[in-house]
């Protein structure tokens, strides 16, 4: 297996200085110190499952650039880049655009300008499929226009819970076959679009949903959650996974956790493209 | 891609909206709207909210990784209820049509459209582009739309005209299209929906036709007659020279036919050898029409025959004294043909397509399939009345999409002489 190759950004400059979403207060700062800590002990777990780390730089005005799952949606050579609904996140688009053609990505951006889509936050590849999630953050029509430039198979999944406002915050895809999801994100119409489509779906409890278990960073049969999530790591245990966890409750203050923390730049595992199986 | 076109699958609720509601919009989606359920959530939502829809167009995707497409108009009972609909359905990627800005593609094959292009109709049509709606030139039907960025301007371009490179409009979003009042209950383009009965009263139609002639004169528009050889057949040409000469007619269309028998009639005295002030049949006489194009071959045109005194009466020789252009479309059972005949189908229908543009009126007499072409090429605010002793000839013309033309089911030369007549009463009128 190739190197996994993970891009991340450093908290140095992350802080809770507006509210976009429904974790967020500007009475629960962030606590820099811890902060760093967490964000350390999670790179040093993803170093330990072999991965490649690279960063973007920290910029000061910039506190949720550390959340490098929204930069862009990564398809073989190519990262079509986020456009962020709220103006406090539009000044990360040019440092991810940057930091990707660096990388050596052929940096592609929507062709309309009005709408929405946050990355791999909100669009995540199981098999063939590119599940998207939209209403939130992303809209419905940019994922139509990413399935075009792509030439994938884009399924929209309305998200209906303001505390899960990225699919990455309520499904997660493990293998090309394989996911975790927290059924009450989604409405009927994607609760059943999701079991057609997913062989093995892995339901996340209420309680462990709100400790983000669904935010969690894939490499190989490695899970890596935050802290707080018992349940899902007997179930994975039990499936074949390798669970681990780290503490990361100063990310959950802005509404993210292990997996908004990183953009998987070779292409999520769970991807028929990555594993050459399309 | 599977194409179910015009499927008319329709919805509707209990109660509140129905076929019969007003407010309509039409909105498009795309993607995998069939496997996502994105298509049935749209349809539940607009009856969730207590609209209505049909769907107008359904492609599916055949393989894993095609989208489908769908084009739905939703309908409401009010507007409020209609745009509170189309606000939820935007939602999940639906665009109203008219919100778009039409989509561009470029003529990658000469003479061909892009796969998908707009297909236009004979009503005004308009393109939206950047936001700013911009009127299509040239109106026509079954034609594409192409879009010249550098002038900012749309026109109706027909396929064989298609040069590489050239913007052409596919699909239907960001296409308006306003349709012209007419006097029947159905509303739009449409084919097969005609009501020609040769029993309506002809004087009233007659005086209409006049007075309309008249106003136009007065005017400085411009009439077009399109006519076949019965008018010189039925001893008829007397009255469109007169009408030459009074400004009535403005271009003349018509086949090879038309021009030989009324130069025919102007060398002979004949009509297909029948001689047309006693009806007798002469000697040879159905020599005398090729006799009369070898002649005209020989000088080289109507025009030179005029000139020379060798043409001196009939509608053509009217028609070079009075500077009336005129297009002598040829066919393959022509004689001769007439030097002045455009052989070329795609020069002809181009000279006149060219020659219907600044048209506010046409006659079309006796003939159906140059009043078929011609109809094709007219937008459909040009009024048309068509006179034909076959019925069939006017429900063709209704059937081919120029819905605005009056039948008149009647024999050429009393309509003719009425006209004439009418005409005469206004002129003498205070």
């Amino acid at each position: 297996m190739p190197q996994p190759h993970i891009l991340m950004c450093s908290p140095k400059h992350f802080d809770i200085v507006y509210e976009i979403n429904p974790w967020m207060s500007r009475q629960r700062r962030a606590n820099p110190v811890l902060a760093m800590e967490q964000w350390r002990a999670l790179e040093q777990m993803l170093l330990e499952c072999g991965a490649k780390i690279s960063l973007v730089a920290p910029q000061p005005d910039l506190p949720d650039l550390v959340f490098t799952a929204n930069a862009a949606i990564v398809f073989q050579n190519t990262a079509v880049l986020a456009h962020f609904r709220h103006s406090q996140r539009q000044g990360e688009e040019q440092h991810f655009a940057a930091r990707l053609g660096e990388a050596g990505f052929q940096v592609q951006t929507l062709p309309r300008t009005d709408l929405f889509f946050e990355g791999a936050g909100d669009a995540l590849f199981c098999g063939d499929t590119l599940f998207a999630g939209y209403r939130m953050r992303s809209d419905a029509l940019a994922h139509q226009l990413i399935g075009e430039m792509l030439g994938v198979r884009v399924l929209p999944l309305e998200l209906i819970d303001p505390y899960y406002y990225h699919l990455d915050t309520c499904f997660c895809p493990l293998t090309p076959d394989a996911a975790l999801i927290y059924p009450p994100a989604f409405d009927t119409y994607g609760r059943r679009v999701l079991r057609e489509s997913i062989s093995q779906l892995i339901e996340v409890l209420p309680e462990e949903a709100r400790r983000f278990a669904c935010n969690a960073v894939v490499v190989g049969r490695t899970v890596i959650t935050n802290v707080g999530c018992p349940k899902l790591h007997a179930s994975l245990r039990e499936s074949g996974f390798e669970p681990r966890e780290t503490p990361l409750e100063e990310f959950m203050k802005a509404g993210g956790s292990a997996k908004c923390l990183t953009l998987r730049l070779d292409g999520e595992d769970a991807a028929n493209w990555k594993a050459g199986l399309s | 891609m599977h194409l179910l076109e015009e499927p008319s699958m329709s919805q509707d609720t209990h109660g509140s909206s129905s076929d019969s509601a007003p407010f309509r919009e039409v909105a498009e989606v795309s993607g995998h709207i069939i496997d996502s359920l994105i298509l049935p959530k749209i349809l539940d939502a607009i009856k969730a909210a207590g609209g209505s829809f049909q769907i107008l167009k359904i492609d599916v995707g055949q393989n894993l990784a095609d989208p489908s497409f769908a084009r739905i108009e939703v309908r409401a009972d009010t507007e409020e209820k209609l745009g509170k609909i189309i606000k939820t359905i935007s939602a999940h990627g639906a665009t109203p049509v008219l919100k778009q800005d039409c989509r561009l593609r470029p003529v990658d094959v000469e003479g061909a459209f892009p796969e998908s292009f707009y297909a236009t109709t004979n009503q005004r049509t308009e393109i939206r582009v950047d936001g700013e709606w911009i009127l299509v030139d040239d109106q026509e039907m079954d034609c594409g739309i192409v879009f010249d960025a550098v002038q900012n301007r749309a026109r109706c371009l027909p396929m064989c005209e298609a040069v590489l490179g050239q913007s052409v409009v596919v699909g239907h979003a960001g296409v308006r299209v306003t349709p012209h009042e007419r006097n029947t209950q159905s509303a739009g383009f449409e084919f097969m929906n005609s009501a020609v009965s040769t029993e309506k009263p002809k004087g009233a139609a007659v005086r209409e036709i006049a007075r309309s002639l008249f106003s136009i004169r007065r005017a400085g528009g411009k009439i077009l007659l399109v006519g076949g050889p019965a008018i010189v057949h039925t001893g008829s040409g007397e009255y469109l020279s007169w009408l030459i000469r009074n400004g009535y007619l403005h271009r003349l269309f018509a086949g090879n036919a038309l021009a030989v028998h009324d130069i025919e009639q102007a060398m002979f005295g004949t009509s297909l050898g029948v001689r047309l002030d006693s009806g007798g049949i002469v000697e040879a006489g159905h020599e005398h029409h090729l006799r009369a194009i070898n002649r005209l071959r020989r000088i080289g045109g109507i025009r030179p025959a005029v000139e020379q005194g060798l043409l001196t009466s009939g509608i053509m020789y009217e028609c070079v004294k009075n500077n009336i252009d005129y297009v002598l479309a040829g066919s393959i059972r022509d004689d001769g043909p007439l030097p002045d005949v455009v052989t070329d189908a795609l020069e002809a229908q181009s000279l006149m397509r060219a020659g219907t543009r600044d048209i506010d009126f046409c006659l079309m007499i006796a003939t159906t399939l140059h009043s078929i072409a011609v109809g094709n090429l007219l937008p459909a605010w040009v009024k048309v009345v068509c006179v034909d002793i076959n019925p069939s000839t006017v429900i063709k013309l209704n059937d081919r999409g120029s819905f605005q033309t009056t039948g008149l089911v009647t024999d050429v030369e009393p309509f003719l002489r009425a006209l004439v007549e009418e005409l005469k009463l206004l002129e003498a009128a205070p």
